[in-house]
C-alpha cells in the first residue's frame, strides 16, 4: 500500500542487518524504540510540576542530580488511560545529549529485529503521525509499532527542546 | 618535538597574559620620583620571564621586544635611566603591544611585526638617547657595574640575568652560608665584570651593562644556558610559590556539581535516619552529624577554590582611568578599597564589561573639567573610588566619585524626549532609574569615550544576568555613586523556601523585603487585581498559584502570606501558602533536558531527592501591571 520514504529507509540501513528494539506496552498496544537511546528504566514517582507545559508533559524530576523532564506519551497520543500507580514504568532515554523520560504502563521485552522483518508503516490508523515510525513488526500474535523516538523526542510537536537550544546543542 | 613543546604552550601564554598584567600593575604604581627598587625588579622579572619563555618556544616577535624593555628597564633599575612619565607610557605601550601578539600567538594568527618594529624602535630610541648623556661620564660605568653586582647579591634575583642563571645552581649550593655566596660571586665576577665594562666603554656604547655579558657571549652559549635558567626558574617558582597549582575551571566545577550532588544525598540520609529507631539509633546519629559536617566542610573549600580577590578585575582601572582622564584634560584620583574581597570566578569574568563602563562613566561624565572644579570651589583633581566589600551573602561594588552627579531636569529631559513619558514629581530614585532605559545618554555631546556599544542598559542587563541588582545615589553637584549587589557565587543561592499547593518554591533572599500576613483592610481591588496597602504605599500582589497554574493552593491573602519581593525594575508581593524556611539550595540548570520557563531562573534538589523550582524575580515582575508603586 505504501513505501518506506527515504529517510526512513535510511534509518534502517543506517544500521548493521540486525539491531535491537526495547518493546512496551502503551494501553493495549505494544511499541518498541531502539534500545540504543534508553538510559535505564524507572518506576514512576512523584514530579515537580511545571507552569505553562502541555498536559503531556507532567513535570520534571531528580535523576542523581540532573533535572529530567517527563513526558507522558499517553496523554500525547490519546491511548490508554494516563493512569500512575506502583506499576507504572518511566523509560529514561538519552537523546541528542539530553535526558528525557517517557511514561509507559509497562516494559516488556528486548526483541532483535532485521530489515527484512520490519514492514513499512501505514499513513494512518497508528495514533503516532508516520513521520514518527520506523515501521511495524509482527512479533508473536502481536503487531509491535516501531517508534523513531529521536525524532519524536526532538520535536517540535513535543516542545521538549526550545528549537534555539536543539540548534546549540547541535552546533555542539 | 614540536608535539611535545606545544602542550606547554597553554601554560607559556596564561603565564606570560599573568606577567603582562603585573608589569602593567607594577608600572601603575610606579612612584616616579623614588621608584621602589622591588617594583623595578618585578617588573624586570616580568619582561625576563616572558622572554625566557619566548625563546624557546620560538616566539620570537615576543623575545625581540622584552629583550630591548629588559635592557631599559635594568638601567631604571640601576638608576642609570631616570624615569619620567613618557619613559612609562612607552612601557605600557609596549605592554599593549605584547599582549595583541600574544594573542595573535595564541590564535595561531599572523603577528604584525610592524607595529612591533615600531616599539623596538621607539624603546632604542629611549635607550641611545640615555646612552649618549652617561657616555659623556665613562668613569661612571664601573661603579654601575659594581652597584649592579652589591643589588644582585644582596637580593638574590640574580637568575635574571643569563649568565648568572648558570652560576646560580652553585649559589644555591651554598645558601645556608650567605657571606660565601657573596664573596664567591665577586670572585668570580669580578674579571669578567672589567672586561665587560672596558667592551662596552670602547666598543659598544649602546649596548646597556646589565645585558652585555648575555649579548657578548656567542649564541651557542647562550642556547645552552637558557634550559639551565629555566630550571632554575622553576625551581624557584616551586620554592615561592608551591602553595598554588594550575587547575582547569572546569575540573574545579565538575567538583562543585559533585559536592552539591554530596550535600543533597548527605540530607537524605539524614531523612531516612531520622525515621530508624533502636539500637542503631545514637550511633547512626552520630555517624551522620559528622558526615554533615565533613560535606559542609568539602562544600565550603570546594566553594572556595572558585573565589578570587576582586582585585584581579580591579587593577586593570588605574590604567583605564589614566588614559582616560589624560585624553579628556582631567586630573582623576582613582581610590581601590577591598580589593582582597573575594568573589566568584565567574562573577569576575561578566564583572568587567559592566565596571568598565561605569568607571569610565564616572571620569568622562562624573567628574568635572579642571576648570569647572576649581570654579565650584573643589579640589582640581577628582576622585573616583572603586570599593568592593562582602555584607552578608552578598558583594556590593561601588564605583564613587565626586563630581558633578546627576542632573535631574537633564534625565527628564531626556525621557520625555525618548518618549517615556516619566512623571516630573517622581522621587529622585525613580529617576536615576531612568538611566537603565535604552537609548539613554545625557552627555552634552558624544565623544569616543562614550558610545562604545555598552549602554547603561546593558550593564543593567548584564548585572541582573548574574543575578545582581544596581542602585544609585547621586547628589547634584557632589557626585555619585553606583552600588552593584552580586550574589557571592553562582552556583549556590541563599533562598526562602515557600509552598504552594504541596509544592516547594525557591525564592532568593537578597529579593525578599520581607513577609506579612496581610489583615483584610490591606487588600485592596483594582479592576480584579489584588493591591497590598502597606507602609502609606501600595504594592501589586502575584498569585503564585497562578503563575504557577496550580490547583487546591490559598487564594485568600489573609489566610496565605504574602512576600515582599523587590527586583530592578519594580516592587511587588508575592502570594504563597506559607513559608517553608530559609535555605542554601544549589542552582541546577533547567535547560540541560528541558528548556526555559517563564518566572521559573532554574530549579534546586530539595532533603528529599524532590526538585523545587527556583523563582526568578526578575521576569516575575514582568507580569507586574503597569500600576505599580512608582507610577500611582
Amino acid at each position: 500500500m505504501t513505501s518506506l520514504t527515504a529517510s526512513q529507509a535510511q534509518d534502517i540501513h543506517a544500521h548493521a542487518d540486525s539491531r535491537e528494539f526495547l518493546s512496551f506496552v502503551l494501553g493495549s498496544e505494544h511499541y518498541a524504540l531502539d534500545i540504543m537511546s534508553v538510559k535505564e528504566i524507572r518506576g514512576y514517582e512523584e514530579v515537580t510540576r511545571i507552569a505553562n507545559a502541555p498536559p503531556f508533559i507532567k513535570g520534571v524530576i531528580n535523576l542523581r542530580g540532573d533535572i529530567v523532564p517527563i513526558v507522558d506519551l499517553r496523554i500525547k497520543f490519546a491511548v490508554g488511560e494516563a493512569t500512575y500507580t506502583e506499576f507504572t514504568i518511566v523509560i529514561m532515554l538519552n537523546v541528542s545529549d539530553r535526558i528525557v523520560g517517557i511514561v509507559v504502563d509497562g516494559v516488556s521485552d528486548v526483541i532483535r529485529l532485521t530489515d527484512d522483518d520490519i514492514r513499512p508503516a501505514p499513513e494512518f490508523g497508528v495514533a503516532f503521525d508516520h513521520q514518527y515510525l520506523i515501521g511495524l513488526a509482527p512479533i508473536e500474535e502481536h503487531m509491535v509499532i516501531l517508534v523513531n523516538i529521536e525524532r519524536l523526542i526532538t520535536s517540535d510537536e513535543l516542545g521538549v527542546f526550545d528549537s534555539e537550544n536543539a540548534e546549540k546543542d547541535n552546533q555542539d | 618535538m614540536s608535539i611535545d613543546m606545544e602542550q606547554f604552550h597553554g601554560v607559556f601564554f596564561d603565564e606570560s597574559q599573568e606577567h603582562l598584567d603585573e608589569m602593567e600593575h607594577q608600572l601603575m604604581e610606579l612612584n616616579l620620583d623614588e621608584p621602589d627598587p622591588e617594583q623595578l625588579n618585578s617588573i624586570f622579572r616580568a619582561a625576563h620571564s616572558i622572554k625566557g619563555g619566548s625563546g624557546i618556544f620560538g616566539f620570537d616577535a615576543l623575545t625581540g621586544v622584552t629583550h630591548v624593555m629588559e635592557n631599559l628597564l635594568d638601567r631604571a633599575r640601576q638608576d642609570t635611566l631616570e624615569l619620567t612619565t613618557p619613559i612609562v607610557d612607552l612601557f605600557l605601550q609596549t605592554v599593549d603591544t605584547l599582549k595583541t601578539t600574544l594573542d595573535c600567538y595564541r590564535n595561531k594568527q599572523d603577528v604584525d611585526q610592524a607595529v612591533l618594529d615600531q616599539s623596538i624602535q621607539k624603546l632604542e630610541a629611549v635607550l641611545t638617547q640615555e646612552d649618549s648623556k652617561s657616555a659623556v661620564v665613562p668613569s661612571s660605568e664601573d661603579e654601575q657595574g659594581f652597584g649592579f653586582f652589591d643589588d644582585e647579591d644582596d637580593t638574590q634575583q640574580s637568575e635574571e640575568d643569563d649568565g648568572f642563571g648558570f652560576f646560580e645552581p652553585l649559589a644555591e649550593a651554598e645558601a645556608s652560608s650567605p657571606v660565601t655566596v657573596e664573596e664567591e660571586g665577586f670572585g668570580f665576577f669580578e674579571p669578567i665584570e672589567s672586561i665587560n665594562s672596558n667592551a662596552n666603554a670602547d666598543a659598544l656604547p649602546t649596548t646597556p651593562p646589565a645585558s652585555s655579558q648575555g649579548q657578548s657571549k656567542p649564541p651557542a652559549t647562550a642556547d645552552n644556558i637558557k634550559p639551565i635558567s629555566k630550571v632554575k626558574a622553576a625551581a624557584k617558582t616551586s620554592s615561592n610559590e608551591s602553595t598554588s597549582i594550575r587547575v582547569d575551571t572546569g575540573k574545579i566545577d565538575s567538583l562543585v556539581n559533585l559536592v552539591g550532588e554530596l550535600v543533597i544525598t548527605q540530607s537524605m540520609l539524614a531523612m531516612i535516619g531520622s525515621e530508624i529507631h533502636g539500637e542503631v539509633e545514637e550511633k547512626l546519629q552520630t555517624a551522620l552529624t559528622e558526615l554533615q559536617r565533613n560535606t559542609r566542610e568539602i562544600q565550603e573549600s570546594v566553594m572556595s577554590m572558585r573565589m578570587l580577590p576582586i582585585s584581579v578585575t580591579f587593577n586593570r582601572f588605574p590604567r583605564v582611568v589614566r588614559d582616560l582622564s589624560t585624553k579628556l584634560g582631567k586630573k582623576v584620583d582613582l581610590q581601590i578599597e577591598g580589593g582582597n574581597t573575594e568573589i566568584d570566578k565567574g562573577l569576575i569574568e561578566k564583572m568587567v564589561d559592566p565596571l568598565t563602563h561605569l568607571v569610565r562613566n564616572s571620569v568622562d561624565h562624573g567628574i568635572e573639567t579642571i576648570e569647572k572644579r576649581l570654579e565650584v570651589g573643589k579640589p582640581e583633581e577628582g576622585t573616583v573610588i572603586l570599593r568592593a566589600q562582602q555584607k552578608g551573602s552578598s558583594i556590593v561594588i561601588s564605583i564613587m566619585d565626586d563630581g558633578a552627579g546627576l542632573n535631574r531636569q537633564k534625565i527628564l529631559d531626556k525621557a520625555i524626549e525618548n518618549g517615556l513619558m516619566p512623571d516630573i514629581n517622581m522621587p529622585d530614585e525613580q529617576v536615576w532609574k531612568l538611566i537603565f532605559e535604552p537609548g539613554f545618554s545625557t552627555a552634552d555631546e558624544v565623544t569616543d569615550v562614550s558610545g562604545r556599544g555598552v549602554g547603561m542598559d546593558v550593564v543593567r542587563r548584564n548585572i541582573e544576568a548574574i543575578g545582581g541588582r544596581i542602585d544609585i545615589e547621586s547628589n547634584q553637584g557632589f557626585g555619585s555613586e553606583f552600588h552593584i549587589h552580586l550574589p557571592l557565587t553562582l552556583a549556590i543561592v541563599d533562598g526562602m523556601c515557600v509552598e504552594v499547593s504541596d509544592q516547594v518554591f525557591v525564592v532568593p533572599l537578597v529579593n525578599i523585603i520581607e513577609s506579612i500576613q496581610p489583615a483584610a483592610d490591606q487588600i485592596k481591588m483594582i479592576s480584579n487585581d489584588k493591591l497590598l496597602w502597606i507602609r502609606e504605599q501600595y504594592w501589586p500582589v502575584i498569585d503564585l498559584y497562578k503563575t504557577m497554574e496550580l490547583d487546591n493552593a490559598i487564594t485568600d491573602p489573609t489566610k496565605g502570606i504574602i512576600v515582599l519581593i523587590e527586583s530592578s525594575k519594580k516592587r511587588f508581593g508575592l502570594l504563597v501558602d506559607g513559608l517553608v524556611g530559609q535555605q542554601q539550595v544549589v542552582i541546577k540548570s533547567l535547560e540541560q533536558h528541558y528548556k526555559r520557563v517563564a518566572g521559573v531562573a532554574g530549579a534546586t534538589i530539595m532533603g528529599d531527592g524532590g526538585v523545587a523550582l527556583i523563582l526568578d524575580v526578575e521576569s516575575l515582575a514582568a507580569n507586574v501591571k503597569t500600576l505599580t508603586p512608582e507610577a500611582k
